[in-house]
């Protein structure tokens, strides 16, 4: 690691003034992105601005319709969660498959959803879910927030607070995992609202982005078959030497009838 | 497998509990990282990034002038001090009678960098970051230039030339075998089967990264190592002899705990030299760990071949003879034994357990712009078993017998022993009918085509794989190894220090880095000596304490080194009786040893060991005039042939139509090692080279882009094989006992890796054969098998 700052503010308002007057400081949250990118000296921050002892920040909620959950609640307290576990089975399922428990016990929601990593699990969740983040200055749709490969429309003084998620009538999450790194190939997150079925994908494009023809067939019949023959263009997908871009849209469909078939 | 309680267990046979694990295990293992030297310094290597490219100036001043920095070397510097460059240590001679082209392999480059990694420049500094920082302020001139990755290219015209005096890239061609014989052969067979096949370039990824102390002592000039080697006397005799010149009693070379090596230990690396010459220039200690990035540039990779061969039948499927044409990668530099691999300890294996009579393989090893590539568990053995079991089964479809069935034709029958095949090597014994019998009962081979079917219903492609293997290993005896190029002895080496009051110090020259030789080496001792396993201690891996061993390596250390234990047993009893005889007032002839137990035959006049032991060394009723005291008798080992372990794996294994995953649903092992020592122990050595086998065959994989740029250089995208991917194995054993050296043993710590690719191959052909016969390399990933899938499916083709 290159040499930086440590900070450790007591607020969100402490934060929000450390990050605004650093050089060019980090966010910290479960660091299990960013320590090992700092390990392998491919960043170098002036500041590192821990979230960590900020508190209330941690918290996970299940009001009627509503799961919200702190920016900093780890990805196992999240997978553990009853209360999310029986409102929201598929996105205590994606929590406590992330990684590994190393990584589920540092891991945090908003350190994730902030790095928008391509192969994240989260994103899924909040796009399908229909999710609303809140931030420091105002409240953003999930569709708004993730902008493109490790982009969100965050501004660079500006932190997520907590992620809140409309109770869907069903959901579930699938993902073929990258044999070597585990990440996501494809995840595909199935929510089945009373405004109809919304399907969103991780791992296969840029960011994580919505499947529309999928979502009218399974209006039509909320079953794995409604699916048969549908696939999506590989054209704008991601391809490296695991997985070309032709695999990754096959294997979106693949995931999309399994999450499916979990909850038809 | 728990342990016997019942006294006088813990001998050879018994699952004794390993006597390393419990430090192991606690923490508390002493490997050379958590070595830290007085007023040691760091060194960090700075290396190159480009795959080919002249090396220019070099400007340090900065870097110097940066925090905590001591000094920084250039292979410029090493030159002027008269550093040798890293040996070779297999000399072979190519089909023209010449040796091979051996080019300079400086410790620091020098004049060019041929691979991403290569090491330019060494920082010393009070701490590894301080070097690490003042490492990125070192301007390096170089000129890129284009690279020759893969070997087949790389000795095509207009190829990137690594080496000037190596034409084509190439460090040699060899052949070995009976051309006229196999084309003959050919010329009137009635069926030939033919394969193309890759076996693919791997990275170790020992679980404990190399690391290296060097030490000088100023008022003594002794210098030390320590170093995460398998094998220290051989580093103390290459870096000593060839690289920095020091006579060996001024160098001592010490290995402490090493956590895995797989062959990856062996060599003498360049920081092992350059720490020991570094440490009397700045007068302290120089200490370097590798990180695990760095590890995937700078340790030698494994296996990289490229073949093309053919098998000729008569009608019946019998071998008349085989052909074999490969192409093997050495990588930018020549490892210690880099030259032996594809040649010594793989094309002398191509008889494998058949009774092919006519056999000719070729051989082309090619230098290109990647890490060197060496031994890796198996070394060589894997590649021929690879080959020929994934042949032999395409032989099976061509003559349409069953694979089994073809295989048992041409088995080498068991009363054939000695049997000396057309490619050097003479087995001593085997019985491959048994073995594959025992592995066929116990797969259930009689009911997997329903279990297929059953499968298909699924979705899923079952399929189902054999490898019959065999290897040679217990490397190696001295004077057949010296013809064949090898430019040391390969003897064992065993001293066994009998204590006053009766307990035992055993000082091995081989080296365990995992395979628990305190444990079985003293059950060796144990057995025969009547003692308890508990009394006795192994020591190794220290060269001033060992008398000259050659390490731990080639599945050699119970072959080799243990028969050096057995004789050096031996000369203990041997004095034991005249002590014995002396003090019961009997004669020689008459005493018995058993049990701990030196007795007057056929009376009940006896002595223990420990009072033979407590004699010997306070000799007052004692044949003082005819006989010395003491009880510590050193024996060397040399031995008469290799050891021939050989078995039958069988895999069975499911692909995921819309995945391509495959799912191993069960793995058979029945392996021939010979007597086994601790049953615990080699089960524990089959699971561990099975897995590295399962994960060559579907997981693993070295990637160069055509820049030479290492695109695998992380676990984020190299692929280890987890214990979910693997399934419960079924091991057994079959007895044939090693006719050549005394204990009767084969070796078992590679076989793993020898039989597994094969199997796991043959099994993924098998499971889509409904959809052709379709050429698959290793490693059968989930993406490879899928497009293969898809684009074999005529519904899914049409998508």
């Amino acid at each position: 690691m290159y040499e930086f700052n440590y900070q450790a503010p007591a607020s969100l308002a402490d934060a929000t003034k450390a990050i605004a007057a650093a050089e060019d400081g980090k966010l910290l949250a479960g660091g299990m992105t960013l320590v090992p990118t700092l390990k392998q000296r491919l960043a170098r921050p002036s500041d590192l601005i821990d979230l960590g002892k900020i508190a209330d920040l941690k918290t996970i909620k299940v009001d009627a319709g509503t799961v919200t959950i702190g920016a900093m609640a780890t990805h196992a307290s999240v997978g553990a969660d009853a209360g999310v576990k029986k409102a929201i089975p598929g996105l205590a399922w994606l929590a406590g498959n992330i990684g590994d428990p190393a990584v589920r016990h540092r891991g945090t929601l908003g350190g994730s959803i902030s790095n928008n990593d391509p192969a994240a699990d989260y994103p899924a969740a909040l796009l399908a879910l229909g999710a609303t983040i809140t931030t420091t200055k105002r409240q953003l749709s999930a569709a708004d927030f993730f902008v493109g490969m490790f982009e969100t429309a965050l501004e660079l003084d500006e932190i997520v607070t907590a992620v809140s998620f409309p109770i869907p009538e069903k959901s579930a999450y699938q993902k073929f995992r990258n044999p070597a790194s585990r990440y996501a190939v494809v995840g595909v997150f199935v929510a089945k609202t009373a405004a109809g079925v919304r399907v969103a994908v991780t791992g296969a494009g840029p960011s994580v982005f919505r499947v529309p023809e999928f979502e009218a067939a399974l209006d039509k019949s909320f079953t794995a078959s409604a699916l048969d023959g549908l696939t999506i263009d590989a054209g704008d997908l991601n391809a490296d030497i695991h997985a070309s871009a032709e695999y990754r849209a096959h294997l979106v469909t693949v995931f999309a009838k399994r999450a499916v078939a979990e909850i038809s | 497998m728990p342990d016997d309680g019942a006294p006088g267990a813990g001998g050879i046979g018994a699952a004794v509990r390993r006597k390393e694990d419990f430090r192991f295990l606690t923490g508390q293992g002493h490997y050379t990282d958590d070595i830290n030297r007085p007023g040691q310094a760091h060194a960090y290597l700075l290396r190159s990034p480009h795959a080919h490219a002249t090396l220019g100036a070099i400007d340090s001043s900065k870097a110097l002038a940066a925090p905590g920095v001591i000094a920084i070397f250039t292979g410029a510097d090493l030159a002027a001090s008269g550093v040798g460059g890293l040996p070779c240590g297999w000399l072979i001679t190519d089909k023209h009678g010449k040796p091979m082209v051996e080019p300079p392999h400086p410790v620091l480059a020098q004049g060019k960098v041929r691979h991403v990694g290569d090491p330019v420049a060494i920082i010393i500094a009070e701490t590894r970051d301080e070097a690490k920082d003042a490492a990125e302020l070192i301007e390096v001139a170089y000129g890129v230039l284009p690279a020759a990755v893969e070997a087949t290219d790389a000795i095509k015209p207009g190829a990137a030339q690594l080496f000037d005096e190596a034409p084509a890239n190439t460090c040699y061609e060899w052949e070995i075998g009976d051309k006229a014989a196999v084309d003959a052969a050919f010329a009137k067979a009635k069926l030939v089967a033919k394969l193309d096949l890759i076996n693919n370039r791997l990275v170790a990824n020992p679980m404990e990264p190399r690391a290296a102390i060097g030490e000088y002592d100023s008022g003594s000039g002794d210098y030390t190592l320590y170093t995460t080697s398998q094998n220290p006397h051989v580093i103390r005799l290459l870096m000593g002899a060839f690289v920095l010149h020091l006579p060996e009693h001024k160098l001592r070379v010490v290995a402490p705990d090493v956590g895995g090596g797989f062959g990856s230990k062996i060599y003498h690396y360049a920081e092992e030299a350059i720490v020991t010459w570094a440490s009397a220039k700045v007068k302290r200690p120089v200490k370097w760990t590798s990180d695990r990035s760095e590890a995937f540039i700078s340790d030698a990779q494994g296996r990289d071949h490229a073949s093309h061969a053919e098998l000729a039948m008569d009608e019946n499927g019998k071998f008349l003879g085989l052909r074999v044409d490969t192409v093997a990668n050495m990588g930018a530099y020549l490892s210690t034994f880099a030259p032996a691999i594809p040649t010594i300890l793989y094309a002398t294996l191509l008889a494998g357990t058949y009774t092919t009579p006519a056999i000719h393989a070729q051989v082309r090893a090619v230098f290109t712009n990647t890490v060197p590539v060496d031994a890796y568990r198996g070394a060589g053995r894997p590649e021929a078993t690879y080959l020929l079991e994934r042949l032999v089964d395409v032989a099976a479809r061509v003559a349409k017998l069953d694979p089994a069935e073809i295989r048992r034709r041409n088995f080498i029958p068991t009363d054939a022993y000695p049997y000396q095949t057309p490619v050097a090597l003479q087995y001593d014994s085997g019985d491959y009918f048994k073995t594959l019998e025992m592995a066929l009962k116990t797969a259930d081979r009689d009911g997997f085509e329903a279990r297929r079917a059953e499968a298909a219903t699924r979705g899923k492609l079952r399929g189902m794989g054999i490898a019959t293997y065999i290897e040679a290993c217990g490397i190696a005896p001295s004077a057949v190894a010296g013809a064949l190029g090898a430019r040391a002895g390969l003897y064992e080496t065993a001293e066994v220090r009998v204590h006053p009051t009766g307990s035992v110090t055993l000082f091995t020259g081989t080296h365990s880095h995992g395979q628990g030789h305190e444990t079985t080496m003293a059950q060796l001792v144990a057995s025969g000596l009547g003692v308890s396993v508990d009394s006795v201690e192994v020591v190794h891996g220290d060269t001033s304490k060992i008398p000259f061993g050659m390490g731990t390596y080639g599945s050699r250390s119970l072959a080799v080194g243990g028969s050096a234990v057995m004789k050096a047993i031996d000369k203990v009893v041997a004095k034991g009786r005249k002590i014995a005889a002396h003090l019961l007032e009997a004669a020689e002839a008459d005493i018995e040893f058993a049990d701990g137990t030196f007795r007057v035959s056929g009376t009940d006049r006896t002595k223990s060991f420990a009072e033979i032991a407590f004699t010997a060394y306070v000799p007052h009723n004692y044949p003082i005039e005819t006989l010395e005291p003491g009880l510590d008798e050193t024996a060397f080992y040399d031995p008469k042939n290799f050891t021939y372990p050989s078995g039958a794996h069988v895999a069975e294994i499911e692909i995921d139509r819309e995945t391509g995953v495959v799912e191993i649903v069960k793995f058979t092992a029945a392996d021939d090692f010979g007597r086994i020592v601790n049953p615990m122990i080699v089960e524990g050595q089959v699971h561990g080279g099975l897995a590295q086998g399962i994960g060559q065959a579907l997981y693993e994989s070295a990637v160069y882009d055509k820049d030479g740029q290492l695109l695998t250089g992380s676990f984020m995208d190299y692929c280890m094989p987890r214990a979910a991917n693997l399934p419960m194995f079924d091991v057994a054993t079959n007895v044939t006992l090693c006719t050549h050296n005394p204990l009767g043993v084969k070796g078992c710590g590679e076989a793993g890796a020898i039989g597994a690719p094969a199997a796991i191959m043959n099994a993924v052909a098998d499971a889509l054969s409904p959809l052709g016969d379709i050429r698959v390399d290793m490693p059968a990933t989930a993406a490879k098998l899928w497009q293969i899938i898809h684009s074999h499916t005529p519904a899914e083709a049409a998508e």
